[in-house]
């Protein structure tokens, strides 16, 4: 889960790690209010969970109140790079002189944290040529100590006051890491304005698989309205745009469900991964969506393991029954209990494909039959 | 000999009284795995399909010997339950649990490299040597034994090509699931070191997909290896910035696209499969 911008400086903020003043606003006049409040020029800056706002059109800078105010009204509602803005952030404008990268993020080779900084700031890192970053691994039993900090400060080569501000500034930053189970937390850019050190911008994105851990903190989707009703059901979906709808049992099956039927010419409509052991019921909720999105096709690919074929074939005999499949499906069944599945969805007039790209291939005929109609 | 484990390892299932752990405890004692005792804090001395449960791992080890480990418990508490078997000694944990949080993943992996053990896992479907053994959730009658090696991030893909390979008259040394987490206890390079030097494996499958780079860095290994190596990456024609299912399936930033590990895995020797049934031909091929 990602948080916004001003989420993230929040929790910054919170933790003592210094950031520009201002802050949210959801309409023009109350980012001009805020406008006021700080006093001087100041940016405002759209809140979307995309990088590369800036290059985008997304940050906007104004001299007083009113502009805030007309910069605001303009970017409320837009869109900046696929998101629509709800809210924009008005801070200070900040006087830099020189602009850091600091980073925290999962080694997953080493399978620990890693720090990332370099003097090469407000460009993306992976702009920045390798000789340039400082990578440093942290042992996880340990933690991260000041001398560790005070280390990468000396490989940037920062002195003095600074050098002090930016060890204290990354020891807090890898106990949010810590504290917030962090996939991900990003300083970009860490600006030296004078003496002092400022998080201009910040990223924190949380491991979802922590969240028991975090029953308070807010909730952050991404997800469609569509992809919320299917995870509801607990199941694995996203959208894409073709017009094949699939469901499989396995990431890595699914998404070789949609290679195949990509590779003989279909469009998936959706990524469904009904899960390593789907039972009946969340399975007929998600076939009923899949029905309700109006596909010209689905597509139902299941090698039972734990799954069991018969199952499946339960699933989507009840979704028939109930509300009726008005589009053309097709389904590959093997594994466990499948003479049993095969069985039952051929006493309602369903056949089931033995082999994945037989079935594929089906699919994407009959797709397009059906958008000759 | 295979790979990890063989008829001799002896395991105890930590979360055997659970739903999930009940039940493969039965299809793991009737593949023929010496399951010797069950683990659940607070249920010491009930039996679960006639194996002896205990409330600790020490009990375990000290009463019958166990060597391997597989953990059926929920995710918060996965993270004790490994440290738990690793302190009382055991060297092989199987990770079944999925949504294990990735910084218990983390602390898990730094406590096994001091403690010499060796992690399968989080989110795995687990490990198989063909009718020798097998710690997992995987179903039993889909592989033969045999001579080809299989190491893979996703489970019912793997089943898939296993099916396949056994169908096409390929057994299988063993079959290694790395789970589909990001932080995971075993690498590709660190499977396709012990299959290089087994010597009841011939060729060896390789079952990637997108997202991070792990297909990139074994692609080096192979280079140096003399047993041909079989590549299928699942996730070829999925969009950038979405996560598919899997926690490190997800092309994000341009890396970890399917095209730089075709080519990495190609430059490194590997042949790599377009479509999943293509595998068993290109092991004919590569054995040939």
């Amino acid at each position: 889960m990602k948080f916004f911008e001003y989420m993230a400086k929040e929790v910054f903020r919170e933790r003592g790690i210094p950031t520009p003043r201002g802050r949210v606003a959801a309409t023009p006049d109350e980012a001009a209010r805020v406008a006021e409040e700080v006093g001087g020029p100041v940016a405002v800056k759209s809140q979307v969970l995309a990088g590369g706002r800036g290059k985008a059109g997304g940050i906007r800078f104004a001299d007083t109140p009113d502009q805030a105010r007309q910069v605001a009204a303009d970017l409320l509602g837009q869109e900046v790079r696929g998101y629509r803005v709800e809210r924009v952030l008005v801070e200070e404008k900040l006087r830099i002189d020189r602009e850091l990268y600091l980073g925290i993020a999962v080694d997953t080779g080493r399978k620990l944290p890693l720090v990332i900084a370099s003097v090469h700031g407000g460009v993306n890192i992976e702009e920045v040529p390798e000789k340039d970053i400082v990578k440093r691994p942290v042992d996880i039993t340990l933690g991260l100590y000041p001398y560790f900090a005070r280390g990468i400060a000396r490989r940037l080569g920062l002195e003095g006051a600074v050098a002090r501000q930016f060890a204290d500034l990354l020891t807090r930053l890898y106990r949010i890491f810590r504290d917030y189970d962090a996939e991900l937390v990003e300083i970009n850019p860490l600006v030296i304005s004078g003496d002092r050190l400022i998080a201009a911008d910040g990223r924190l994105n949380i491991d979802d698989d922590s969240r028991f851990r975090h029953e308070d903190l807010p909730e952050v989707s991404e997800a469609t309205e569509l992809e919320r009703r299917v995870r509801e059901i607990g199941l694995s979906y996203v959208e894409l745009d073709g017009d094949i709808a699939v469901m499989a049992n396995g990431a890595g099956i699914t998404m070789a469900t949609i290679d195949v039927l990509t590779e003989y010419g279909g469009r998936a409509m959706n990524f469904l991964d009904a899960g390593g052991g789907a039972a009946v019921e969340p399975m007929a909720k998600a076939m009923a969506v899949l029905v309700s999105t109006n596909p010209k096709a689905i597509f139902v690919n299941i090698f039972g393991g734990i799954t069991r074929c018969d199952d499946v074939a339960n699933a989507i005999v009840t979704v028939k029954r109930q509300q009726g499949i008005p589009v053309p499906l097709v389904v590959r069944l093997v594994g466990t209990n499948e003479d049993k599945g095969v069985a039952i969805l051929r006493e309602h007039g369903i056949e089931a494909f033995r082999d994945m790209g037989e079935a594929a291939r089906k699919a994407v005929e009959l797709a397009r039959q059906g958008g000759e109609r | 000999m295979a790979i990890l484990i063989d008829e001799r390892t002896r395991v105890v299932v930590q979360g055997i009284t659970g739903h999930q752990g009940s039940f493969h405890t039965g299809q793991m004692i009737e593949y023929g795995t010496r399951v010797v005792a069950g683990v659940s804090p607070g249920k010491e001395g009930q039996e679960v399909k006639g194996v002896p449960v205990y409330d600790t791992v020490e009990a375990a080890v000290e009463k019958h010997g166990a060597t391997a480990s597989v953990i059926f418990v929920p995710a918060p508490f996965a993270k004790d339950a490994v440290l738990e078997a690793l302190e009382a000694g055991i060297k092989l944990v199987v990770v079944i649990t999925e949504h294990v949080p990735l910084h218990d993943a983390m602390e898990i992996m730094a406590r096994a490299r001091l403690k010499g053990a060796t992690i399968i896992g989080p989110n795995t479907f687990g490990v198989i040597s063909p009718g020798k053994s097998k710690i997992g959730i995987m179903p039993n009658q889909i592989y033969t034994p045999g001579r080809v090696g299989i190491v893979a991030r996703s489970g019912t893909l793997s089943y898939e090509i296993a099916a396949s390979l056994s169908q096409a008259g390929f057994g299988q040394s063993t079959v290694v699931g790395m789970g589909g987490d990001r932080v995971v206890g075993l690498s590709f390079i660190d499977v396709l070191k012990m299959f290089e030097q087994d010597r009841e494996t011939e060729a060896v499958v390789l079952v990637g997909e997108i997202g991070g780079t792990a297909e990139e860095e074994a692609a080096e290994y192979i280079k140096g290896m003399s047993k041909p190596v079989v590549a299928y990456l699942a996730g070829k024609h999925a969009p950038p910035g979405k996560r598919m299912g899997h926690a490190g399936a997800i092309i994000e930033r341009g890396r970890g696209t399917y095209q730089s590990k075709v080519e990495a895995l190609e430059a490194g020797g590997a042949r790599v499969a377009a479509l999943p049934w293509q595998v068993a031909d290109l092991v004919r091929e590569a054995l040939r």
